[in-house]
């Protein structure tokens, strides 16, 4: 393997784990501020990635609009999205035992799949990258990378920046820390006038909106197709499980490490390349049973 | 007292949690035929202590002996067989099963046989006389077949600490096995726990002074964690740090 | 779990006899499907012995059931006319063998863990089957020859299938039904309860987990043998998460805590799977039915929390509850 593509695929690696980490941040906040276990978070990224097919020619018809505006009026529509399916159905998850919520959060699974087949069909599609950001750049003599995917890479770094920030320096990080699992801390924060309803729907607003962006940012890419969804989210689980659940650190860490392995796996050793994700998770469990960091 | 008596002895334990110091080189020992209480405010470190001798939490340094043996390596279930039982603050019964198969299943502990698979546990020849000896030394004879969920709260504590002795232990571990009983029921309860004595060595945990001084041959008191007096009940009673530090606060 | 004469034994006994009389009246369709359905109530019978016998919900039973299969269409052809004998023990031992595995790792973790383990590792079994040559890829392989037991099994005959896997589901019920009662079962059923307990009394709790976990492994083996026989054909798609979380639903849906949930929870699934997707029905939005599926899902765990066969003790409370009431408002207006 060459220098230049070495660096490809380096590249590459960053790119895809930096998605991971993004998608599975919100699986992991979700479960460990609410104690919900979201199988459907990953249909919230396929209706990111839906979203980014379906609004283009609207927005352009409408506003003549950029890419940018297709990523805000989805974000936007994103977020109503969160804040209703909490106040409709997952704030009556947080009390149920896991696999009552594995399974209502399967069920919902299905129904977004058949609502999202009646409602845009099961064709695969593209999404046009942008004419800002389909320029290439040079890397060496001979290869070229493209700007697209490093837009994705700092999009993510970017969110996981804003992320710690608020969770480190706002009001409302703290209070989202203080709210944690477990119903005598939720019962102290209220106690404290702090409105633990309205913040789990926000947390969970963002969760999806943060899923729903990263399906957005990836459509170019990856491409628009029906099981989008499901792949995304057992890879997120394997991210939680190494990375430990309800640690951020660790979704970062852990998603970087499947994103090296996946993707340089798929390049030298194609064959097994699927597998070898999961034989990573089994190793670390043989050294670390509860993931690799603790949560917070 | 020769140290053939002593069946179970912690010995200078230590437990760290981050900078936090939960355990201070506690040492004790218990012996047979004795009632040994431990008293403390809350968060001395009296959890912690029974946890680390169960088998529960591992120290971060010092050393556990049961019957002469060094076991601070075993896990809780190895302890166990071997002889160290305990009961729990809050209630760890079986709330669907009956009373009786409460007892059996704990006693099934000594006797497991998983292998048989054909066999029925109700008709188990080793557990069921034992967990029947066991409900009756608690003195639930007379509720053998009720579900353990619909008792009274006396009644489950009673039912925690028939579980305790359907396993055959020589040590017991009790955790304020009167929390939350009236007076008729903690009189029930000391009577039991007086007739236990002859037979094992029990460490208690609690906060009920009075019933602490009726019933314990030997008391130590904890102070964030570390001992700060042990000995017999008088001495206990008219120490001069023991009532600053804490039975001054009752 | 007491085993009395109750209504619970007279209605599994009807149950049994329903299924055995059934051939008689029906049709080639229909002594297919049921046959389909009693496969999937032996896979549910496995998963029962693990979310409602030991408290432990795993998402990756689709992977056992799968290996199960493969095994049997692999090793089938090996021989001409290969012996049920040898091969369902083969096929049982391979699921049996791959649940040792996986659960001597996923057992190490707890909780939430251990549902998002176990859905991992058996996505990693399908990847296997799916992307490598071992497993024929996603066109998957055919049965070459349907086994047969002595002169006078031979599986090749709808009714003598339809018998011999009525005779394996009774088999395992029996078999499961027997394990609860035994002390095996009983230490599970202490560890489900309250493992914490289990382990402070003296029981070392890993292995039986571990035992529960390899047993229920070997048992959607035999339900993998099963369905590979039946429809002389395997994909990868038998593997698929999806499938295991149709198993799951197939026993909250009959009821968790009872062996006959899982039999009465595979009926109802497959007869909630032909509901919606009947064009009679639903016209051309049949082909939408995991719509209706999926809402079903929901409505059943939010509402049946006991499952269909706790439902008759559900009303028998709501309608205890109403007499109660009843009587307290006669006391106080004579």
């Amino acid at each position: 393997m060459g220098l230049a593509t070495f660096l490809i695929q380096c590249l590459n690696s960053l790119q895809y784990g930096l998605l991971l980490f993004l998608v599975a941040s919100g699986l992991t906040l979700i479960f460990g501020i609410m104690g919900v276990i979201n199988l459907a978070h990953g249909s919230f990224y396929m209706i990111g990635a839906y979203m980014a097919f379906a609004l283009s020619p609207i927005v352009a018809s409408t506003f003549g609009g950029s890419f940018f505006t297709v990523l805000t009026v989805g974000l936007v529509l994103a977020v109503l999205l969160g804040y209703v399916l909490e106040w409709a159905f997952y704030s009556y998850l947080y009390e149920r035992e896991h696999l009552q919520q594995v399974l209502m959060t399967y069920g919902l699974i299905l129904v977004f799949e058949e609502l999202r087949s009646l409602l845009v069909g099961d064709d695969v599609h593209g999404v046009k990258v942008p004419d800002l950001l389909a320029g290439l750049l040079p890397l060496g003599e001979l290869m070229t990378y493209p700007v697209y995917r490093l837009f994705i890479s700092a999009v993510c770094i970017a969110l996981a920046l804003g992320m710690l920030f608020v969770f480190t320096r706002t009001r409302l990080g703290m209070m989202i820390r203080a709210g944690s699992t477990g119903t005598a801390q939720r019962e102290m924060v209220q106690s404290l006038g702090i409105d633990i309803k309205f913040l789990y729907r926000v947390v969970f607003a963002a969760g999806v909106a943060i899923a729903a962006l990263a399906g957005m940012v990836a459509a170019p890419v990856s491409s628009v197709y029906p099981g989008m969804g499901s792949s995304v989210l057992i890879i997120c689980f394997v991210v939680v499980v190494i990375g430990g659940i309800g640690s951020i650190r660790g979704a970062l860490v852990a998603a970087l490490l499947i994103g090296f392995v996946d993707t340089f796996g798929k390049v030298l050793m194609p064959q097994v390349a699927g597998v070898l994700v999961y034989v990573l998770m089994a190793l670390i469990l043989l050294w670390k049973p509860d993931g690799l960091f603790k949560a917070g | 007292m020769s140290s053939a008596d002593v069946l179970l002895r912690g010995h200078e334990l230590t437990r760290r949690w981050g900078g936090l110091v939960a355990l201070n080189k506690v040492s004790l020992a218990l012996e047979r035929g004795t009632l040994h209480a431990v008293i403390g405010t809350n968060g001395a470190g009296k959890s912690t202590l029974i946890n680390i001798l169960a088998g529960e939490v591992p120290p971060s340094d010092g050393l556990v002996e049961l019957l002469g043996q060094d076991v601070t390596a075993w896990s809780q279930p190895r302890r166990a067989r071997a002889g160290l039982g305990r009961s729990y603050q809050r209630n760890t019964i079986f709330p669907t099963f009956s009373v009786l198969e409460n007892c059996r299943l704990a006693a099934q502990a000594r006797t497991p046989k998983p292998w048989h698979w054909w066999q029925s546990a109700a008709h188990c020849a080793a557990s069921v006389p034992a967990a029947e000896e066991a409900a009756t030394r608690a003195g639930l004879q007379a509720l053998l077949g009720r579900t353990a969920g619909v008792l009274s709260h006396g009644q489950k504590r009673q039912l925690e600490i028939a579980m305790c002795l359907a396993t055959a232990p020589e040590v017991l571990l009790l955790d304020e096995p009167l929390a939350g009983m009236g007076a008729e029921e903690t009189e029930r309860m000391l009577a039991l726990l007086t007739s236990l004595k002859a037979r094992h060595a029990i460490l208690l945990v609690e906060h009920d002074m009075d019933a602490v001084f009726r019933v314990a041959d030997r008391i130590t008191v904890m102070v964030n964690g570390a001992v700060i007096a042990s000995g017999a009940p008088e001495a206990i009673r008219s120490s001069a740090e023991v009532q600053a530090a804490y039975l001054g606060e009752h | 779990m007491k085993l009395t004469l109750s209504s619970k034994a007279i209605f599994v006994l009807a149950a049994f006899g329903v299924l055995a009389a059934y051939p008689l009246f029906a049709g080639k369709f229909g002594i297919d499907l049921v046959n389909k359905i009693m496969v999937f109530a032996v896979f549910a019978l496995s998963l029962e012995l693990l979310v409602g016998g030991t408290g432990l919900v795993c998402f990756g039973q689709a992977a056992f059931f799968g290996i199960g299969a493969y095994a049997t269409v692999l090793l089938s052809a090996q021989a001409d006319a290969p012996s049920v004998g040898w091969l369902l023990p083969a096929a049982t031992g391979a699921a049996a063998l791959y649940a040792l595995g996986v659960g001597a790792l996923s057992l190490r973790t707890k909780g939430v863990y251990f549902i998002m383990v176990t859905l991992a590792f058996a996505q990693m079994a399908y990847y296997v089957v799916h992307d490598t040559p071992l497993g024929g890829g996603t066109d998957g392989i055919y049965l070459t020859a349907k086994p047969v037991l002595g002169a006078f099994i031979d599986l090749n005959k709808p009714l003598v299938l339809y018998a011999f896997t009525l005779a394996t589901l009774a088999a395992v019920f029996v078999f499961l039904a027997v394990l609860s009662r035994s002390r095996f079962g009983r230490a599970l059923a202490g560890i489900r309860v309250n493992e914490q307990r289990m382990r402070a009394t003296g029981f070392s709790t890993y292995p039986y987990k571990l035992a529960a976990f390899t047993v229920s492994g070997g048992i959607a083996g035999i339900a993998g043998f099963l369905f590979a026989v039946k429809d002389g054909f395997v994909n990868p798609e038998l593997m698929s998460w999806h499938f295991s979380g149709s198993v799951l639903i197939m026993i909250i849906l009959g009821g968790i805590g009872h062996l006959r949930g899982a039999l009465v929870g595979a009926f109802a699934f497959a007869l909630l799977q032909e509901l919606f997707q009947s064009e009679a029905l639903f016209g051309s939005f049949a082909k939408h039915w995991q719509l209706g599926l999926g809402l079903a899902i929901i409505a059943s765990v939010a509402l049946l929390p006991r499952g269909l066969v706790g439902l008759p003790a559900q009303w028998k409370e709501r309608l205890v509850g109403r007499a109660s009431r009843r009587a307290e408002t006669a006391e106080v207006n004579p």
